[in-house]
């Protein structure tokens, strides 16, 4: 895996996101107000796509998008 | 001899609350076109000084006159509900005054959630296949909206009040309700809690302080907590396993079954474990869009709303998984 794709897959989840607007060091709860129902697009991604778990509390500890990648490929 | 799913009729509280409503509430919502992915457009909330018994005898009275049933044969009734009348006596006890049952029939209250309609179906199979009992009367009652903070805006979004009211017979086939699956995850009994109130932590005047979750809902001790993010991941996880589970104790495949009802919790999470099952899209039946997630009542309004549209038929083999609250877990497969 490597972070464009991953960056494309959520752009491409997150309706209220331009395709583009999101960088690796994008503190991703800064874009949009973010909820609990955009929390839930990210578990159902990691989930589906790499096969990894992420809960509540890993995502609390994440400030960018690179931080979440760093966690789901730390888990592959 | 066998139990089966004789009728089923529900009731819902005449008051909206549409999307609409809740972006009054919540302009700063409107945005978020995420939100329809959660798949409701409006709930019904009940009025503040009625009960779920209430909503629950509506919903039996709906039972007999819709399907001409007479109340004298019921043996028996299931009342499950989270929310109860009084301490004591149990919730059943005054419905069945209110319907006014039999004094030969039964009566239990069953304090399950969102995985509380199999429950209650293996309950009533048991009591007909075990004990020689003819009629079964189930009643699945939510009135959770009374419970939820005005500021929780996951929760205003998702719920919806709302009972229905099932029967069981027995029948001289040896088909009907199958095999069940049931699970507990009790590590995780804090994901979904109302924490003050009960015997355990009285009301107090810090049951109402709010405090606001990593995602703006605002909620206190005295009224519904959900962990949203962690109720999802373990219905990711433990509702797949569970289907997996039962198809193998029902000695079937998942392309035998003609349709799947899952609690009808949130379309977002509904949709992403008929991902992970690979269930085609029209092998699974949801009816949310105007009544919210009614907690148990929610699978059984849905597989009345199913028979409507004839996408239920006599000899349809249906999945139903409720999951929720406990966190508990509970399938069967109904041969209607």
């Amino acid at each position: 895996m490597d972070i464009s794709e991953f960056i494309k897959k959520i752009e491409a989840e997150v309706e209220e996101l331009t395709p583009g607007t999101l960088k690796p060091e994008t503190a991703f709860r800064n874009l949009t107000e973010w909820s609990s129902m955009h929390a839930l697009i990210i578990i159902a991604l990691v989930d589906m796509e790499y096969d990894v778990t992420i809960t509540g509390d890993d995502l609390r500890k994440c400030t960018t998008i690179n931080d979440i990648y760093n966690f789901v490929k730390s888990k592959k | 001899m066998s139990a089966f799913i004789k009728a089923i009729s529900y009731y819902l509280p005449p008051s909206k609350f549409t999307n609409s409503d809740y972006f009054n509430v919540f302009p700063e919502m409107a945005e978020k076109k995420n939100l329809e992915r959660v798949g409701v457009k409006e709930r019904r909330i009940v009025d503040p000084h009625l009960t779920s018994s209430d909503l629950g005898v509506s919903a039996a009275e709906n039972i007999f006159l819709e399907h001409k049933i007479d109340r004298n044969e019921i043996d028996f009734i299931l009342y499950c509900s989270l929310e109860s009348d009084y301490l004591l006596p149990a919730t059943s006890m005054v419905v069945h005054k209110r319907l006014m049952l039999s004094g030969n029939c039964g009566a239990i209250d069953l304090s399950v959630g969102c995985s509380g309609y199999p429950y209650a179906l293996s309950i009533a199979k048991g009591l007909i296949e075990s004990s020689g009992f003819k009629n079964i009367l189930i009643i699945n009652s939510s009135t959770l909206t009374k419970t939820i903070h005005l500021k929780d805006k996951a929760s205003r979004f998702i719920f919806g009040d709302g009972a229905a009211a099932t029967l069981v017979s027995s029948r001289d086939d040896n088909w009907g309700i199958g095999e069940f699956i049931f699970g507990s995850v009790s590590k995780m009994t804090d994901a979904i809690i109302i924490k003050d109130g009960g015997a355990r932590n009285p009301i107090s005047e810090s049951s109402y302080i709010d405090y606001k979750d990593d995602y703006g809902n605002i909620t206190d001790n005295a009224h519904l907590y959900m962990d949203g993010p962690s109720v999802f991941n373990f219905g990711l996880k433990a509702v797949p396993q569970m289907i997996s589970d039962l198809l193998i104790k029902s000695k079937t495949e998942l392309e035998n079954i003609d349709l799947f009802i899952f609690h009808q919790a949130n379309l977002f999470l509904i949709d992403s474990i008929r991902k992970k099952l690979l269930i085609p899209e029209e092998k699974v039946f949801n009816f949310m869009e105007t009544v919210g997630n009614t907690v148990s009542a929610s699978i059984p309004i849905a597989i009345y709303e199913a028979q409507k549209s004839g996408k239920i038929t006599s000899g349809s083999k249906v999945l139903l998984a409720g999951f929720g609250v406990g966190l508990s877990t509970g399938a069967t497969i109904i041969h209607f």
